[in-house]
């Protein structure tokens, strides 16, 4: 597999949010906003490319039987440098975002990624991996979050362009599943046009 | 009357699932079977309340007390993941029976964020132990409430007629998004 299908797979064929249906919690939670979704995307990006390289550093050296909690605690060290980097350099996203921060460990395609790609592959494949997962990620909860925003309360990255209140329902919790529920329909329709 | 409202308020108005989104990858993945996702309620509800209780003593004497509250991810991961270990083990020798039901679910509740969740919630909340307890007990039942409604929801969607493209994962998320909005209407209640 060449290094650029590698990277790209994460985006439409192999979509965390969309086709492999990892890391919903966040997902669902955070995306109030497309500034919400791409702060959480970047920060799991940052904690998935981190973790792949060091898992695919380590894997040799790691007991087969041991491996994920080994995996879970390098995951957790750069959940926590993600929590205090954004404490102390963006803390209103840090407030936004609460308890989903920390809850990045937990984030299914982290831990996929680690033990499906990072422990069988080699440091660049692995990094690239990781970027392409957690950009894909990224864009996943963006596009959420932008629709949400768009239709919830009429504004997109902030700016408003309706005047008073969208459909707020969509900035609500139902608004979360019903929207994520439409557009898993329309990337399956695209991922079938291209395959 | 305190912990009635925070019965009241994590079982209904604040649903762990439909409201905080937490543990909504079991939610998809378990609940096409009312069966399985009862054993699968059970099981998180038993390490749920054990975590909180483990993880409410560890932060008030040891992080707390050490002045190393930014070790609370890593530190309550770990506990949880362990304790998974053990709860396994030990209901292996004391309920075989037990052990059978909730077999297949146990590892996976490693990686279910709503017992992190609720861990991290309840510290946040500044309950008292008892507190943490009630929290972390009426958290599950909400959260076995919604598995259950939803996988009796999901094993009907199985006979019904629907458009090719919405079959199977899309239409759970708009069932779930209708069952979050009849939830809501629970809101003001406390």
């Amino acid at each position: 597999m060449s290094q650029w299908k590698n990277f790209s797979k994460g985006f439409f064929k192999e979509n965390a949010v969309f086709v492999l249906f990892l890391g919903l919690c966040p997902t669902l939670g955070v995306t109030t906003s497309a500034i919400n979704g791409l702060g959480m995307g970047l920060a799991t990006t940052f904690v998935l490319t981190m973790s792949n390289l060091v898992v695919s550093l380590v894997k040799s050296q790691i007991p087969d039987k041991v491996r994920i909690p080994s995996f879970i605690v390098i995951i957790a060290s750069f959940v926590t440098m993600v929590e205090l980097l954004m404490q102390a350099y963006v803390p209103a996203l840090f407030e936004q975002l609460g308890l989903f921060i920390p809850l990045i460990v937990v984030n299914c395609v982290v831990l996929g990624r680690a033990e499906a790609f990072a422990s069988k592959n080699n440091v660049i494949s692995s990094i690239i991996d990781g970027l392409g997962m957690g950009l894909g990620f990224a864009f996943a909860l963006t596009i959420l979050g932008g629709v949400r925003e768009i239709l919830g309360s009429g504004s997109i990255f902030g700016f408003k362009f309706i005047q008073g209140d969208g459909m707020l329902v969509f900035v609500l919790a139902p608004g979360a599943f019903i929207a994520l529920g439409y557009l898993i329909v329309l990337v399956n329709k695209i991922n079938k046009k291209t395959a | 009357m305190e912990y009635i409202i925070i019965i009241i308020s994590a079982i209904f108005v604040n649903n762990i699932l439909l409201a905080q989104f937490l543990g909504v990858c079991p939610f998809i993945g378990v609940s096409s079977k009312v069966e399985t996702s009862v054993g699968m309620a059970g099981a998180v509800t038993f390490v749920m309340v054990i975590a909180t209780i483990v993880t409410y003593l560890l932060q008030k004497y040891v992080l707390i007390a050490f002045g190393i509250e930014f070790m609370q991810t890593i530190t309550f991961i770990l506990v949880i993941a362990s304790l998974v270990q053990l709860v396994e083990i030990i209901l292996k020798k004391v309920s075989p029976a037990l052990y059978q039901a909730l077999g297949i679910f146990l590892p996976l509740i490693t990686t279910n964020c709503a017992v992190l969740g609720v861990a991290i919630l309840a510290v946040q909340k500044d309950y008292s132990l008892l507190g943490s307890v009630v929290f972390a007990i009426s958290n599950a039942i909400g959260f076995g409430l919604a598995l259950v409604i939803f996988a009796g929801l999901r094993e009907h969607l199985d006979m019904v007629n629907i458009p090719k493209g919405m079959k199977g994962v899309p239409i759970a998320f708009l069932v779930a998004g209708l069952l979050a909005l009849a939830f809501m209407g629970f809101a003001g209640l406390v």
